[in-house]
């Protein structure tokens, strides 16, 4: 499908492509992420759709060189709608022989490979477990290798400047860049204004990097080893004004925006993990927004602050990763008895106990719906893609408000450290939320903190209101007087309006929608960060002439008012999750239906491939 | 918004919420709630704007006895819930209310935590040396040696000293009473409502129930004065019953002394609660009985800055040097490109 055209600007012939997909890998010390997020926010604004996966270790400093410490970026931009940050790569920009080693398996056959010629010395190869050098033994003709000296094509590029040999050696990422750039037609200039804004008061430091960035992209101009550019052209998206939005992004944007639109102010109250520590991060940069931020000694006293917070009248947060959820369990009971509106962010990733800390996975569902003691019913939502983080939690507030219970929020290190374009809402078409706080009582009549309205909610009374004096805690309430109560059908009358209100929530929800045929041989279902691996495959599938439907649920309890219909409507239900089966779980205790599961742990989010492949073995 | 009970002086009475109290007859606690409620009068507290917080325990029970706003929250965590509610409402009175077990055992990271950071809210300490709410077992302030049902060959832990805890955590303010004390329980409570930051106070409490007798060396009429040493800052440590002993210096340690044979009051240790190094409150918080009276009273005072107001002034600090916060402003901010 490619044609070929004759640019003006350079010599080189430019061949049109629909989409590519590169990864920058290197040491950890390399500087890949910042190149990945460089050619990003380049695609975005020439107005690519773009989907990007980081990868990085969990150790800060891997030993120099091996492959513990590698880390990779990878981005995927096209002229259409994409989904996922692609599962093979085209081009493989590899800083050294350790991340030429763990990634190469995901370059397709005829791929473009890049490498720093000049790591590839006896120690580094040795570290990356070569006996030789691939660079030389012809173990790489399957792929189109461009191996480049680029520490010391960077040195001679940074040279007078007065600059170390570590700090000349420091801007080879800006070098890779600019070769990737040439590459793929990508303008410079993004790049170069970030580099005046980060190195502005270290001038020669930013001259080195303007330096190594154009010299990397003159090579490719004017060196005789490449034959050829590639270029993607703007993606039709729906129009409006878009940025480039992390889901840990999106999310902390959209705790400020129900603030707002509910004129709560927010109080975060959160203890450090990766990988929801960036919300944090990103919050405490805006405390003009009212934002109080409170670090605070550890989980408990984060969730336990949160319900102070929550009583006393704020729009109370908390995020955390799976090992900090189970920290906070006590305490979300105790939200949940209380009975006071709180939102619980998970950023999930690989578990169980400290896990994977930097990998992805799937695996705190049932943590989330039932991983507290006593029957301790909770709505939770999943957000399916970075930019959906945002929509995801304006709605997780109005639930808690209009419920007055703890709502958990489902996001993943997938879609936390993923991005993708985001349109940008004007703010006062977001949809606005209601918060109701009682008058005060000055008759001398009695205040009822657990009397109901017709959502089975109870009212929201703070501090500071005369005559609504009331003590709540965790220990059973009577029945509308809030009074402590241990008798015994009292408790089970509790336990019944707390999960009925829960369930409630399903009528105030919408229903499920399907993307593809109403009823057909195959329902594909998922939920949270596979989204967009699901829809891809269903669509590649539908497009083979597959009866293949995708449904991807966001209301994960109460679940849709229709999923038991739809899930009846078809042969078979497949169900891929990056866990052993939960929401199978689910949906075999809820609707009794008969599913397949696709189940994947490896803490890396599905290839489109995979699910594929599922989809045709059960179509066949 | 408050404005009958803000004309109304309020009685003790009026503090009283409708609840059974229901701790066992002769529990230590009934008389510190008594005491409390006295205080709260006494200070002129609005019902409405004073909020008490617990974790578990019995004296954890404390705030469905009083008719204020009142969370009874979980074990160990009531500093951290009181920590949410001060910083988001500066505005209201907060008292935590703990047991030597919920605060220094389960609790003691919050405790601790809470008292550095020095928000403005009181932390009251009901110390009976054993767990009560279930039923006897030894607590992290019980005695090495401690016979209990968890501990029939006797305690092996160190015990932990409330005070020195919280001294070694930068208190501002440190105070120590006795439930059946009520004249001076009375005071200390109200010099830790008068208190700006967080005021930490023991309290000396009586479990007739699983600890009787804990603390009849300080409480037993015949030997209390030659047991106990009030504190007044200012004062020289003078204690007994014909108050004819004292505290004095000796190199780096406290020895108790007899007045008059050559030693007089100037000899004596001075107390100084507002002295802003902490070594003489750390000093007065070892002392302990039987080689020392144990004080009681204020052991330190002093003023330092506040976390509540510290975080608020940052956010007021934000808005004034980058105005508040325009959402269509941080959304359209940095790269951004349209799609016709
Ligand atoms: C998470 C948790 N662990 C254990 C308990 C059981 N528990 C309740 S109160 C208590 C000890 C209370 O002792 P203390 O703080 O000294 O209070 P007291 O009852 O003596 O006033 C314990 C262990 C609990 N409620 N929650
Ligand atoms: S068990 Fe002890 S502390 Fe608890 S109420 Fe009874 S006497 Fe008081």
């Amino acid at each position: 499908m490619a044609s070929t055209t004759t640019s003006v600007e350079t010599h080189k012939p430019i061949i049109e492509v629909h989409s590519a997909t590169v990864r920058f890998c290197g040491d950890s010390g390399d500087g890949m992420q910042l190149a990945g997020t460089q050619m990003t926010n380049t695609s975005a604004l020439i107005g690519n759709d773009i989907a990007t996966f980081p990868d990085f270790p969990a150790e800060i400093r891997a030993p120099r060189g091996t492959k513990a410490g590698v880390s990779g970026f990878q981005i995927h931009f096209a002229d259409t709608e994409i989904f996922t940050p692609g599962d093979r790569v085209d081009a493989l920009v590899a800083m050294n022989p350790a991340a030429l080693v763990t990634n190469l398996a995901d370059l397709i056959p005829g791929g473009i490979l890049i490498v720093n010629k000049d790591a590839f010395d006896e120690k580094s190869l040795k570290l990356a477990g070569y006996s030789g050098s691939p660079l030389e033994d012809g173990t790489l003709k399957a792929f189109q290798l461009f191996s480049v000296e680029m520490t010391r094509l960077t040195r001679l590029a940074v040279e007078g400047l007065g600059l170390s040999v570590k700090e000349a050696d420091r801007c080879r990422n800006f070098y890779a860049m600019g070769l990737a750039f040439w590459l793929y037609d990508r303008p410079l200039d993004t790049t170069l204004r970030y580099i005046d804004a980060k190195f502005g008061k270290r001038p020669d430091v930013a001259e080195a990097n303007r330096r190594a960035l154009h010299a990397g992209y003159n090579y490719g101009e004017t060196v005789e080893a490449f034959a050829s550019q590639f270029r993607v052209n703007p993606a039709k998206l729906t129009p409006g004004k878009y940025r480039n939005i992390t889901g840990n992004e999106a999310t902390a944007w959209g705790l400020l925006a129900a603030s707002k639109r509910s004129d709560c102010d927010l109080f975060y109250g959160t203890y450090p993990i990766t990988p929801a520590s960036d919300i944090l991060h990103e919050l405490a940069k805006h405390k003009n927004f009212g934002v109080r931020t409170f670090q605070a000694e550890d989980e408990i006293a984060a969730i336990t602050s949160v319900i102070g917070a929550a009583f006393a009248g704020a729009m109370s947060v908390t995020g955390s990763s799976g090992p900090g959820i189970a920290l906070k369990g006590e305490g979300i009971g105790l939200g949940v008895m209380t009975e006071l509106p709180m939102l619980v962010i998970n950023v999930q990733r690989g578990g169980p106990s400290t896990g994977l800390p930097t990998k992805t996975e799937q695996a705190d569902l049932l943590q989330a719906v039932c991983g507290r003691n006593g029957e301790c019913p909770a709505p939770v939502i999943a957000a399916r893609s970075p930019a959906d983080c945002f929509d995801v939690v304006l709605e997780a507030w109005r639930i808690a408000v209009r419920y007055m219970t703890p709502v958990f929020i489902l996001t993943d290190g997938y879609i936390a450290n993923g991005s993708e374009p985001w349109r940008i809402p004007e703010v006062d078409s977001l949809p606005s939320i209601t918060v109701t706080h009682p008058g005060p009582i000055t008759n001398g009549d009695k205040y009822l903190p657990y009397q109901r309205d017709e959502r089975l909610s109870r009212p929201w009374a703070v501090p500071g209101t005369a005559g609504l004096q009331h003590r709540i805690g965790g220990l059973e309430k009577q029945d509308i007087t809030g009074n402590v109560s241990y008798d015994p059908l009292n408790h089970e009358h509790m336990v019944h309006l707390r999960a009925n209100k829960v369930a409630g929530i399903a009528n105030d929800i919408p229903l499920q929608e399907v993307d593809g045929p109403e009823k057909g041989k195959l329902l594909v279902i998922g939920w949270g960060g596979t989204y967009g691996a699901l829809a891809t495959a269903v669509r590649k599938a539908r497009a083979a002439g597959g009866a293949v439907a995708h449904c991807h649920l966001r209301y994960l309890n109460p679940m849709p008012r229709n999923l038991g219909e739809i899930l009846k409507s078809y042969d078979k239900v497949l169900v891929p999750e990056l866990n052993l089966g939960q929401l199978r779980l689910l949906l075999q205790g809820t609707y009794g239906v008969e599913t397949v599961g696709l189940n994947k742990v490896q803490g890396k989010p599905f290839t489109v491939g995979e699910v594929e492949d599922k989809i045709k073995e059960l179509l066949a | 918004m408050s404005t009958e009970s803000a004309l109304k002086v309020l009685t003790p009475g009026d503090f009283a919420s409708d609840q059974d109290v229901r701790w066992c007859p002769g529990c230590g606690d009934y008389s510190i709630l008594a005491q409390m409620k006295k205080v709260l009068a006494g200070i002129g507290a609005v019902r409405e704007n004073t909020v008490f917080i617990s974790g578990i325990g019995c004296s954890s029970r404390f705030p469905y006895y009083v008719d204020t706003y009142g969370i009874h929250s979980i074990h160990g965590r009531a500093p951290a819930v009181a920590t949410g509610l001060k910083t988001v409402r500066p505005d209201l009175s907060v008292w935590v209310i703990t047991g030597d077990g919920d605060g220094l055992s389960i609790g003691g990271n919050h405790l601790m935590h809470a008292i550095r950071r020095n928000l403005d809210m009181n932390i009251i300490l009901f110390n009976n040396r054993i767990y009560g709410l279930t039923k006897g077992q030894y607590s992290p302030t019980s005695p090495l040696g401690k016979v209990t049902k968890s501990t029939p060959m006797g305690a092996i832990d160190n015990p932990l000293h409330p005070l020195s805890i919280a001294i070694g955590c930068e208190a501002t303010f440190v105070a120590r009473s006795i439930d059946v004390n009520i004249k001076h329980l009375e005071m200390v409570l109200h010099r830790a409502a008068e208190h700006r930051g967080t005021s930490f106070v023991e309290i000396y409490q009586n479990c007739n129930v699983f600890n009787d007798g804990a603390y009849n060396f300080a409480t037993d009429r015949e030997t209390k004065a030659d047991t106990t040493l009030e504190l007044e800052h200012g004062k020289p440590l003078i204690f007994g019953k014909d108050r004819n002993k004292g505290i004095r210096l000796h190199g780096m340690d406290p020895e108790v002394v007899e007045l008059g044979k050559g030693i007089s009051e100037d000899d004596l240790l001075f107390h100084d609660e507002k002295a802003p190094e902490p070594s003489l409150a750390y000093l007065l918080s070892r002392m302990r009985y039987p080689e020392f009276p144990e004080p009681i009273g204020v052991l330190r005072a002093v003023d330092a800055p506040r976390y509540e107001e510290m975080l608020n002034g940052q956010v007021a600090e934000a808005k004034k040097a980058r105005g508040e916060g325009d959402l269509d402003k941080l959304f359209n901010s940095g790269d951004t490109w349209t799609v016709a």
